[in-house]
């Protein structure tokens, strides 16, 4: 006993004097904790080192977007050039091209595939039969963890001339449509691609939700009368919104960077006219052309206007339901 | 059974409730069966549409291409044909990078978790001074980030393309399982730790021989997150490796379908190599995925863990 009373002061160097001189440290200072937690900070070394290095060193390489970059050279460029890329982009018609592409993709994914989890979860819930219930989210999780290039390889297969979709509309209408490469086909190939893959996976918070729901309110509305319906509507709506509007603060922030790597293996130039986004564009422009600068522009405006969107969608919510993300 | 299963299920209306209620129940229960019947024909549609796309690539992995090419080929195969997956087999490039993704896979991992690990435990000690000020740093890269740009800029000076490195480090902390790993150490009982180093256990000690053994289900859950992104990814390895005996397979994958698409788009007689190489697509497509259809149905039910650990909290 007398052994384990002692052994503290042993293990922490420098603990013995710190108990008499503990008074003349202010608590609360950096000294004291750095003497105290010294061992923490070391651990939080190697995360902080990566952070700073792979997160906030490309931050501050943004400044690029108003510096002339040379390939080789220093990663923050070589002189500055002021507005130059920032005026090159905003008279560039292919970029308002790719940004009008970027708003209606990301509007149609919020339309189309925010709602279809929910649904999907409510449904689930339904069930009587547990096993079938698992059986159907077993399933239906299962597109989230394929890889997008194997999900695109997929896409592609089921468009192409002789893929399902082609079968199916040639016994329908009796003809075949260039679904990969008619421009006018990527919308409604992407949008439902996308429910596809993200419809199962995506209702998972919400069933979490519903287990969660007290079953003693459903009890008190049935006493109170209401149907099945009614029930769903007063009841479990509202147990979930909390859930619903975290996830769709989420989703507008996410909002500018619809589906980059999914575009990038399915979009070929002949669509281009509406399958452009901002970042497929940045990427041609930046590393298939090498205007690394301009293309730096055009990635700075992206991540201001996805910030400038989920400060503002989590700004509403605070006011109009109360719930926020901080 | 039926009822059984009835009394099993949470929400449901029948058993739990008394009298009055059970009869009015009994009532409305006719638009309650067809409401019943339409959910499961819609949940077995939506089972089926999840499915198909994953049993067609496997008939066409296993058709011949004078059924593919006629746009015969949906659930079953036709023509059998098994020489296609006898040339993938044999192709070396194809093992090189099935290789390289097991290892991207197993180093990206550790590296991940140790990072992740340590940075969780440490913000996790809620009289850490600077706490929330590491907090914020890690948050604010889920909502901000330098761009595609910057990135790419910055790895290449580091000297690190053409390499591992590339691949394995630049993302190596998911915010995402960060938090989740947080807030799992957070909801440890303090006494816990107190007891230990009250016997004398450093801050080290505590995390290794206390807390971590503790851990065991969410350091498996994070460790299939991390696995499971890096088994999939590709767009690290498309932008910074060159030597086509360094890519995973997914790159495999991709260039066998870009190289489709081109063939395509040219015209020509290129539309009869696109056709032949849907078959060659599929059994890549097949070879790929079958490690994770193997392993998902037994590993699932912990990422569903995962999500409701962190979800809880938020």
């Amino acid at each position: 006993m007398a052994l384990r009373l002692d052994a503290p002061p042993e293990v922490v160097p420098g603990a013995e004097p710190s108990k008499q001189k503990k008074r003349r440290i202010k608590p609360g200072s950096w000294k004291l904790a750095l003497k105290r937690d010294w061992r923490l900070y070391t651990l939080l070394a190697l995360p902080l080192a990566y952070l700073l290095i792979f997160r906030y060193l490309p931050m501050a390489g943004n400044v690029i977007a108003f510096r002339q970059f040379q390939p080789g050279g220093s990663i923050f460029g070589e002189k500055w050039v002021g507005f130059k890329y920032i005026t090159l982009f905003i008279n560039d018609p292919s970029f308002w091209q790719a940004f009008q592409n970027t708003i209606v993709l990301g509007i149609l994914t919020l339309v189309f595939c925010f709602p279809m989890p929910i649904i999907f979860a409510l449904m689930l819930n339904e069930l009587r039969s547990q096993k079938f219930k698992k059986f159907v989210q077993t399933v239906a999780y299962l597109p989230h963890f394929m890889s997008v290039v194997i999900i695109a390889g997929m896409i592609l297969q089921n468009f192409s001339m002789t893929g399902t979709v082609n079968q199916i509309a040639e016994s329908l209408f009796g003809n075949t449509m260039n679904f990969t490469q008619d421009p006018g086909w990527f919308r409604p190939m992407y949008i439902s691609s996308e429910v596809w893959q993200t419809m199962g996976w995506g209702a998972i918070l919400y069933l979490a939700a519903l287990t969660r729901v007290d079953e003693s309110l459903y009890e008190a509305a049935r006493i109170d009368g209401a149907n099945r319906w009614q029930q769903t509507w007063h009841v479990t709506l509202p147990a979930i919104r909390p859930t619903i509007i975290t996830l769709l603060i989420l989703n507008i922030g996410t909002f500018m960077a619809v589906g980059f790597e999914k575009i990038l293996l399915i979009y070929n130039p002949l669509n281009y006219a509406t399958s452009d986004v901002i970042s497929t564009y940045l990427y041609r422009v930046g590393l298939e052309s090498s205007n690394f600068s301009y293309a730096a522009a055009i990635g700075m405006f992206e991540s201001v206007i996805g910030l400038t969107l989920i400060l503002s969608a989590n700004a509403i919510s605070k006011r109009l339901a109360g719930t926020s993300l901080w | 059974m039926v009822n059984k299963t009835a009394t099993k299920s949470a929400p449901s209306l029948r058993p739990r409730a008394a009298g009055g209620v059970l009869l009015k129940d009994m009532r409305v229960s006719t638009g309650m069966r067809i409401f019943r019947a339409f959910n499961l024909v819609f949940l077995l549609f939506v089972v089926f549409l999840t499915v198909y796309p994953f049993l067609n690539i496997i008939a066409q992995s296993f058709s011949s291409e004078g059924f593919i090419n006629a746009g015969q080929v949906n659930l079953f195969p036709m023509g059998f044909n098994t020489e296609t997956y006898k040339l993938i087999l044999a192709e070396s490039t194809f093992w090189t990078n099935y290789g390289n993704t097991l290892l991207y896979t197993v180093v990206a991992t550790a590296i991940s978790m140790v990072l992740t690990t340590s940075f969780a435990y440490a913000i996790a000690k809620k009289d850490l001074k600077g706490r929330s000020v590491f907090i914020g740093l890690a948050v604010f890269t889920m909502f901000f980030n330098g761009g595609l740009i910057p990135n790419y800029v910055l790895i290449s000076s580091l000297g690190m393309r053409d390499s591992i490195w590339a691949v394995v480090l630049p993302n190596a902390i998911s915010v995402f399982n960060l938090l989740i790993m947080k807030s799992f150490f957070e909801n440890m009982p303090r006494e816990l730790e107190e007891a230990a180093s009250i016997d004398g256990l450093t801050q080290y000690g505590i995390l290794f021989r206390v807390v971590l053994p503790l851990s065991k289900a969410i350091v498996a859950t994070m460790v299939l997150f991390y696995a499971v992104a890096n088994w999939n990814s590709w767009f690290q390895a498309f932008l910074y490796l060159d030597n086509p005996d360094l890519f995973p397979v997914t790159i495999y994958l991709r260039n066998m379908i870009a190289g489709v698409t081109t063939a395509g788009s040219a015209g020509g007689t290129a539309e009869n190599v696109g056709q032949i190489a849907a078959n060659i697509q599929s059994v890549t497509i097949v070879l790929t995925v079958i490690p994770i259809l193997c392993v998902y149905p037994f590993v699932q039910k912990y990422f569903f863990s995962g999500v409701m650990l962190g979800s809880v909290k938020e």
